[in-house]
């Protein structure tokens, strides 16, 4: 427990009558790749706006490093290493590539109240963009406009873009999403290269995304976690396998 | 994928020097009018060019710009009034009113996004405008006449049609090559990206309010600039320097030019007020003209005029 990196505590969220986070308590050890897995609706997107901090909870608290950030805004959290990917492909789609990382890379170098160079040539920010880039395999597509790339490079896009920040953990929610089969094995292969190095939290609709890089499985149903163990005893799990594997995901189980 | 640059470097350059020749021709046919006319198309380019900066590149769209042309223009009429003259008072405190202006506006309707911040800004406009209409001592509704032009204690003489036009020239020329470099510089990468997706900036670790509220004040200096300019120009003021339409009109120029392009400003507010000229001389009408044209351009061409010569170019 001592090693938790990050540590949700009994977060709570209502909307009107719904309860979307109910009590929810994870901890994740450095290091650690834990997945969250769940139905439609139970509150995954939830769970996460309130980790990144656009969502405040009703109660309950998250601690990263030993530190309360239950209110800390948004932009602070990337500041303190934590950094998240979209649901939905978030990007700045009138930018480069390398632009969009070179931003992200510019975040996180001091403030930007610098008005006369030209930060398009400041080696400062486009070498370590440009690095980020090639470990997220887009090396070869850093002048295309980030509206031009694929759904899989902009999706491999959004990951540079929180690797950019430097980051000690990284959410990530639902990357896979719309992925076909070999864009999803090329994500699992560059996820796997990261794990270890950093925290991860993974939400996932991908079964075999979930269980070939997951160390740990919470999974989610009505807001509540019913179960957060190893791979193998989820997939054995008798009430996961109820609420949610025999549900969506039998074929995977 | 990329297009020659050449058009528009050409177009540009064109720009440059027929402005820069005006005075020449004024002096050759005797023609002043050229110069008063083309002095004012420049000092409303460099206001114009204010607003493509939070606009264009910031995406915010202030509905109230020309309050900072009143302002700048009132602190000029009103020291002038009370009989301080030196330009070297009378500037500073033209930018700097319209600067801390823009900080209040700016802190309070940043904090809003899209149709509300539009009207936010319009409100505090309309209240400047009142404001103005209510300084009897100033000349309340119908203005006040500028007796003395600003002076420069004999550094240059601006009462001179030709060196005042020759400063405007200068500042704007100097104001787009600043706004270029503002808008590549990181800051102005940061109100760029808040403009395209203001969330993932957040999220990325930019705090996006005080980038915004900075590009704000810098506007609103910029304007203030031009208001002072422009009083000069008019050797009067009154509440119609910062009527709404005013700045419909700015709107209207930066769009027309095309938003996101060094001289699309100047561009626009070339085109919009010879159009006017012309159109006003023909017909009594001639917004019934501009107003189908914007349309035709809003419409059809992406990136207004400069739009037309050319893709491949960013800010």
């Amino acid at each position: 427990m001592a090693d938790a990196l990050l540590q949700v505590e009994d977060l709570t969220k209502r909307f009107g009558g719904v309860v979307a986070s109910d009590r929810v308590s994870i901890a994740l050890d450095r290091g650690e790749l834990h997945a969250i897995i769940g139905p439609n609706g139970a509150g995954k997107t939830t769970l996460i706006a309130q980790l990144t901090g656009e969502i405040a909870p009703d109660a309950g608290s998250v601690r990263f490093d030993g530190h309360d950030i239950t209110a800390l805004p948004v932009y602070r959290r990337s500041a303190i290493g934590l950094a998240r990917s979209f649901q939905i492909t978030s990007l700045f789609l009138d930018f480069t590539a390398l632009d969009n990382v070179a931003l992200a890379v510019q975040a996180h170098a001091g403030h930007s109240f610098r008005f006369w160079r030209n930060a398009r040539g400041d080696a400062a920010l486009r070498e370590p963009a440009r690095a980020t880039l090639k470990d997220a395999g887009l090396g070869a597509r850093a002048d295309v406009l980030a509206a031009d790339l694929s759904h899989g490079e902009r999706r491999q896009l959004e990951i540079a873009m929180a690797l950019a920040t430097k980051p000690r953990m990284l959410l990530l929610d639902e990357p896979m999403a719309g992925m076909g089969p070999e864009e999803s094995a090329r994500l699992i292969e560059i996820l796997r290269k990261l794990k270890g190095g950093l925290t991860i939290l993974l939400i996932e609709h991908d079964m075999d995304a979930v269980f070939a890089l997951a160390d740990r499985i919470s999974v989610l149903v009505y807001g509540r976690i019913i179960a957060s163990r190893d791979p193998a005893a989820i997939r054995a799990d008798p009430i996961v396998r109820q609420a949610y594997l025999g549900e969506s995901g039998g074929a995977h189980g | 994928m990329k297009l020659s640059p050449a058009p528009r470097v050409a177009v540009n350059i064109f720009l440059v020097v027929f402005l820069g020749l005006v005075p020449v021709y004024a002096a050759l046919t005797g023609n002043i009018f050229a110069m008063t006319l083309f002095a004012r198309v420049m000092i409303l380019a460099l206001a114009a060019l204010s607003l493509n900066l939070i606009m264009g590149y910031g995406g915010m769209v202030s509905f109230g710009h020309a309050a900072y042309l009143g302002i700048g223009g009132y602190a000029v009429g009103i020291l002038s009034k009370e009989g301080i003259d030196s330009g070297f008072i009378q500037w500073p405190v033209a930018i700097g009113a319209s600067a801390l202006y823009a900080l209040v506006v700016g802190a309070l309707s940043l904090r809003t996004r899209g149709v509300y911040f539009i009207m936010i800004t319009l409100a505090f406009a309309q209240m400047v405008y009142y404001v103005a209409i209510g300084l009897d001592r100033y000349g309340g509704d119908d203005g006040l006449t500028i007796y003395h032009n600003s002076q420069f204690g004999g550094l240059i003489d601006i009462g001179n049609k030709t060196v005042f036009y020759y400063l405007c020239f200068a500042l704007l020329l100097a104001g787009i090559y600043a706004v270029w470099r503002i808008v590549n510089s990181r800051f102005g990468l940061v109100i760029q990206g808040a403009r395209s997706n203001e969330r993932r900036m957040r999220a990325i670790g930019f705090p996006t309010f005080r980038y915004k509220l900075a590009g704000f004040v810098i506007a609103g200096a910029m304007c203030g600039l031009a208001g002072a300019l422009l009083a000069n120009h008019t050797s009067y003021i009154s509440p119609a320097m910062m009527e709404w339409t005013r700045s419909g009109d700015l709107i209207v120029m930066a769009v027309l030019g095309g938003m996101r392009a060094a001289f699309g400003p100047l561009i626009g507010a070339m085109t919009f007020l010879l159009l006017e000229d012309v159109l006003s001389r023909a017909t009594d009408y001639p917004n019934l003209f501009i107003g189908p044209l914007l349309l035709i351009v809003a419409i059809y061409v992406n990136g207004g005029i400069d739009g037309l010569l050319g893709r491949g170019h960013r800010g």
